[in-house]
């Protein structure tokens, strides 16, 4: 588009780096002998050995990895349901509310949903724990979900679907033949997203969880108040190394994915 | 049909159920009465008729957050705290952005990949990051030192500082992302033609790209803007007693004082200030949206 100039190298360098090192000192340091976060003293797996030793964390562990998979799956759900009514179902009542409901959660200070959730929770009468957290942290993941779905719906092609229609198929199952394979990688990108946003939540957790049920990130923020420690170090870099694999496998399926279609396309061309 | 008013109700009601509803019970809540017991409040709405329901309104809570300056002064600095991390995000993204869109085309889909990554990476690690950065005997201190440009170290840990550095560090990608998007559909022969009708390359910057990236950069500071002024995490671990925002202020009214009316009421101001920019960002998406079709 345009020419790239000495500022803009020393720009990408410098954003690229503020980005960067934060996370790579964080995860050097994960290898320290030493007690002491900020000073090297040789390299060394002991905090790892040290986190696996901690009954605790792996307990919170198991309890995040349940949470995060059953609120992502039944967010896709959800989400794709939503994206689908947005995007295809036309006008019907309360649309505008619809929408609204949809979007808002995303921007809505996680403080507020947090809040607003425990008192409802309470209001009806159940009881804190797994069950809780994994209700709210669909309701706002699946927002993103329906936004991720949604934009690679309103790209595809509607006449597909109306072909199929034609064609005889019912509307259940023009759509897992035809549609759902289309959106079929927005839809993988929105359940990751999901898993992650649910992974990775504090403050929501914190509302909606009760005693017997501690997350992963409310272990560590309880952890760290207390200052940097190592051990926290170790567990970051398994977290951060577990999401980097997922995505960059993830781009690769859907790139992979991308160029399948276009190799059809050019064949089919061919074909005719 | 049938289909089609279950694959509306589902979603519909869920949201209603979870989202709508847990609102107008934070509502009733924080017109309710603090107490002592399991739950902590006791409701003074009930249901009877119009009349007697408005007659039982009760606003002490609010009128409380009035008279305490703790709360006033709390969403004046969030406030504040949200908007001046807002420009900066987008005096160090706008930058990064358009270098962005003048790299060559097969370099691209990597640096947005590397944009995004650190979204994925878990946002209370990347605040915690900079915990062992910012201390008294951190990273940047020991730099400092070493290099000889202070003598004694800076105290930035458990200062607005300290969460400026973290807001702007981890709401960076959201501001690159929407105005990389607006400049790389940009036509690059716009600014050709500015240029060769005498426009400096300074000036055709300012007159043609900035005007056609609006949009991106409302985008970017709404969700910069947004988020922030709710931010809880950023304050609590890298802000100090002294730092006042409203979602640490609502936690603390929570769980610290078991206070659940006015914690309540303070989420009801927090939402009534956030609609005005919340619709805002809505209609830009909208506008964007229609534009982009």
């Amino acid at each position: 588009m345009m020419r790239l100039s000495w500022f803009n190298v020393i720009s990408l360098t410098l954003g690229f780096a503020f980005l960067y090192l934060p996370i790579l000192i964080l995860v050097v340091f994960s290898f320290n002998e030493s007690k002491l976060v900020t000073v090297w003293a040789g390299f060394s797996t002991r905090w790892y050995g040290e986190l696996l030793q901690n009954q605790a964390f792996l307990n919170a562990a198991w309890v995040t990895l349940k949470v995060a998979v059953f609120s992502s799956t039944l967010a896709t759900i959800l989400g794709t349901m939503a994206a689908y009514v947005l995007v295809r179902a036309g006008r019907f009542p309360g649309r505008t509310l619809f929408s609204g409901m949809v979007y808002a959660p995303l921007v809505m200070p996680e403080v507020i949903t947090g809040l607003s959730l425990l008192l409802f929770f309470i209001g009806i009468g159940l009881d804190r724990g797994i069950l809780t957290i994994v209700l709210a942290h669909t309701t706002f993941s699946m927002c993103f979900v329906s936004v991720v779905v949604s934009s690679r719906l309103v790209t595809f092609d509607r006449s597909l679907e109306e072909a199929a229609l034609d064609l005889g198929c019912s509307p259940f199952d023009a759509f897992r033949l035809v549609t759902l394979p289309n959106i079929a990688p927005a839809v993988f990108a929105g359940w990751l997203l999901a898993f992650t946003l649910s992974l990775d939540d504090l403050v929501i957790a914190s509302f909606t969880t009760g005693p017997s049920s501690t997350t992963l990130p409310i272990k560590i923020f309880s952890a760290v108040r207390l200052g940097v420690s190592p051990e926290i170090n170790a567990l970051s870099t398994i977290l951060i190394a577990i999401v980097t694999v997922g995505i960059i496998t993830a781009s690769l399926l859907t790139k992979r994915n991308a160029l399948g279609r276009g190799y059809d396309k050019k064949t089919v061309r061919r074909g005719q | 049909m049938m289909r089609r008013a279950v694959l509306i109700a589902v979603p519909y009601f869920w949201l209603m159920a979870l989202f709508l509803v847990p609102f107008i019970i934070v509502f009733k809540v924080s017109l309710s009465d603090t107490a002592l017991a399991i739950p902590p409040y006791v409701p003074t709405l009930e249901w009877r008729d119009f009349r007697t329901f408005l007659s039982q309104l009760d606003f002490e809570n609010y009128i409380w957050l009035t008279q305490d300056d703790l709360y006033w002064k709390a969403y004046l600095s969030s406030l504040k705290i949200a908007f001046l991390s807002t420009l900066m995000t987008l005096a160090i993204g706008y930058p990064v952005a358009y270098a962005m869109a003048c790299c060559p085309e097969k370099w691209r889909s990597t640096l947005m990949m590397l944009v995004i990554l650190p979204f994925w990476t878990s946002f209370l690690i990347r605040v915690y990051a900079w915990m062992g950065i910012l201390s008294n005997e951190g990273f940047l201190n020991q730099f400092l030192l070493w290099a000889g440009i202070i003598s004694t170290p800076l105290t930035i840990l458990n200062t607005n500082t300290a969460v400026y550095i973290g807001i702007v560090y981890t709401y960076l990608p959201f501001m690159i992302l929407p105005i990389y998007a607006t400049l790389d559909r940009m036509d690059a022969s716009l600014l050709e033609a500015a240029e060769d009708l005498g426009c400096s390359r300074i000036g055709a910057f300012w007159l043609v790209t900035v005007p056609l990236s609006r949009n991106g950069i409302i985008a970017g500071c709404f969700l910069v803007f947004i988020p922030a002024l709710g931010e809880f995490v950023i304050p609590s671990l890298l802000g100090g007693s002294r730092t006042l925002m409203i979602g640490k202020v609502l936690w603390e009214e929570f769980f610290n004082n078991r206070d659940w009316p006015v914690a309540s009421a303070v989420a009801v101001v927090l939402l009534l200030i956030l609609i005005i920019p919340i619709m805002l960002f809505q209609r830009n998406q909208q506008n964007q949206a229609e534009a982009g079709r």
